[in-house]
């Protein structure tokens, strides 16, 4: 696992307060992590302040996933 | 106006629906629980304490009633007992006093439904007087440092004073009347007198009544300095600080917590043979259109607000046998209290056992009118009588039994509960036994 999706996990389980095992690559925050719409957005700034990226909100409204998280981070953090 | 006859129609309808106490939940700086709570009250100990959770050093008051953390075995406050892990960022503390309180109140009261029709007739009105302060203080310092981007998404939900019946509404699954009150100190008061007046009007069967805050942070004490409100002159003495009637009383303390109520129509609580504790009987309200922080000097406003309170009771004054006097130790509020009682009770003055709770636990603010109502009914319950703390020498003209120091034991079968706030708003009720 890549230091990226390393991180992200361990923000998601934080966040979420869910079970590291649950959080896989494919796993949807809303779906399968039970995060509302507001949980949704405090993580999205949860990756903006452990990466230093700025995510805009229609980028924001595209990750959906876990994977989708780690994709925007590697594509985008410098 | 309104037809005789349907004039009367509601006057039967409104005596139709009786309205008792069938459940009981405190957090306070005397613990968590009200068993817990209610055997420190009437043994006369304190929660006035130094504040160490946050610096006092440039501010003239240093003490209050804050709410001890531990164990919820120990009677303390234990957050993660009652709110889970992640949810607790969603919230203010006040939140979670709230919904601390609740708990109890709803699992001490037996009514834990589950049918839709129960839900919808389940309502609750929990008020707080400032709300998320420390939230909303933290929220701003965060927009100005780092901008509007860092702001959570919980910023207003967390902080709202309505969410406090939002949260316990989603908790519990009740889906009746969802209200919220914001008087000030008078915010408990009135919440339960609201919520008995819902179940009256048949808006409601049960309801889930009670005021909470948590404005113990350094804005709070600032702020109620600033306004020179609060008592600074004890500081190396907190448990001797809160003074009500008291000549060496300089302002009151300021405390934190919740008192939640579970109430309920008295055919329906008697239906499911649930323990019944007293009877809401008599609700008065009035304003004292007089002054933002002082009272009106003629005790004007509180004197009516007992006057309703009685008239809806059907109760003459000389049955009261116990009054929980808002008595916040300030040096103007508490003598025109007094005589406000002098005045209603009349000869019957003599007789009466007036206490000052906010002696042993500060002043909850909007959380004090519901504490107090459950100290009211503990009284009638147990017939015992809570403690004036620190009443060593009583004002000039203070001559009433201000139950000085120690409990007393006597029948209390009607007890008068008094919140007057900030803005000149007044409640009282008036509590009964159990039919």
């Amino acid at each position: 696992m890549s230091d990226v999706a390393e991180r992200v996990k361990k923000i998601v389980v934080e966040h979420l307060g869910v079970d590291e095992s649950k959080v896989e690559d494919n796993a949807s925050f809303i779906d399968d992590l039970g995060a509302d719409s507001l949980d949704t957005v405090e993580l999205v700034m949860a990756f903006e302040e452990e990466f230093g990226v700025e995510i805009p909100d229609d980028a924001a409204e595209k990750i959906l996933t876990v994977k989708d998280a780690i994709n925007f981070i590697d594509e985008n953090a410098s | 106006m309104l037809a005789a006859p349907v004039v009367a129609a509601q006057a039967e309808r409104l005596s139709m629906r009786r309205v008792v106490v069938t459940g009981l939940g405190a957090v306070t700086p005397l613990g968590c629980g009200v068993d817990h709570v209610w055997n420190k009250l009437t043994a006369g100990e304190s929660g006035i304490q130094a504040i160490q959770s946050f610096d006092v050093s440039d501010l003239p008051a240093k003490i209050a009633g804050v709410i001890p953390v531990g164990e919820t075995s120990e009677g303390k406050f234990n957050v993660d007992d009652y709110v889970e892990r992640k949810e607790q960022k969603k919230m203010d503390t006040f939140i979670t006093y709230a919904i601390a309180a609740t708990a109890q109140a709803v699992k001490d009261s037996g009514w834990e439904p589950t049918e839709e029709e129960d839900l919808d007739a389940t309502g609750v009105i929990i008020g707080s007087g400032i709300g998320g302060l420390q939230g909303i203080s933290e929220g701003t310092l965060i927009e100005k440092d780092r901008g509007p981007r860092r702001l959570s998404p919980f910023f207003i939900p967390a902080n709202l004073i309505n969410l406090a019946s939002g949260f316990v509404s989603i908790i519990h699954g009740f889906r009746g009347p969802n209200h919220s009150v914001v008087t000030a100190c008078a915010t408990g008061s009135h919440a339960v007198g609201d919520a008995a007046r819902l179940i009256m009007w048949g808006d409601a069967d049960v309801m889930v009544a009670g005021g909470t805050e948590a404005a113990v942070c350094r804005m709070g004490v600032a702020g109620f300095a600033a306004a020179r409100a609060l008592s600074t002159g004890f500081n190396d003495e907190p448990t001797t600080a809160s003074r009500p009637w008291d000549k060496d009383r300089d302002g009151f303390v300021m405390g934190e917590g919740a008192g939640i109520v579970v109430l309920e129509e008295l055919e329906h609580a008697k239906k499911r043979g649930a323990k019944i504790y007293a009877e809401v009987l008599g609700y008065g309200l009035s304003g004292d259109a007089y002054h933002l922080t002082a009272p009106a000097p003629d005790g004007n406003g509180g004197f009516r607000a007992m006057k309703g309170a009685f008239r809806t009771a059907k109760v003459d004054p000389d049955k009261i046998d116990y009054v929980n006097a808002h008595g916040t130790s300030t040096p103007l509020g508490d003598e025109i209290e007094h005589g406000a009682v002098k005045r209603l009770m009349g000869d019957h003055a003599k007789n009466v056992a007036m206490s000052s709770t906010k002696s042993a636990i500060g002043h909850l603010l909007g959380a004090a009118g519901a504490v107090e109502a459950i100290f009211s009914v503990k009284a009638i319950e147990t017939g015992v009588i809570p403690p004036t703390l620190n009443l060593e020498n009583p004002s000039d003209g203070c001559d009433m039994n201000l139950v000085p120091k120690v409990s007393q034991e006597r029948k209390v079968n009607y007890a008068l509960s008094n919140s007057f706030g900030f803005g000149g708003t007044n409640a009282s009720l008036i509590f009964g036994p159990a039919p």
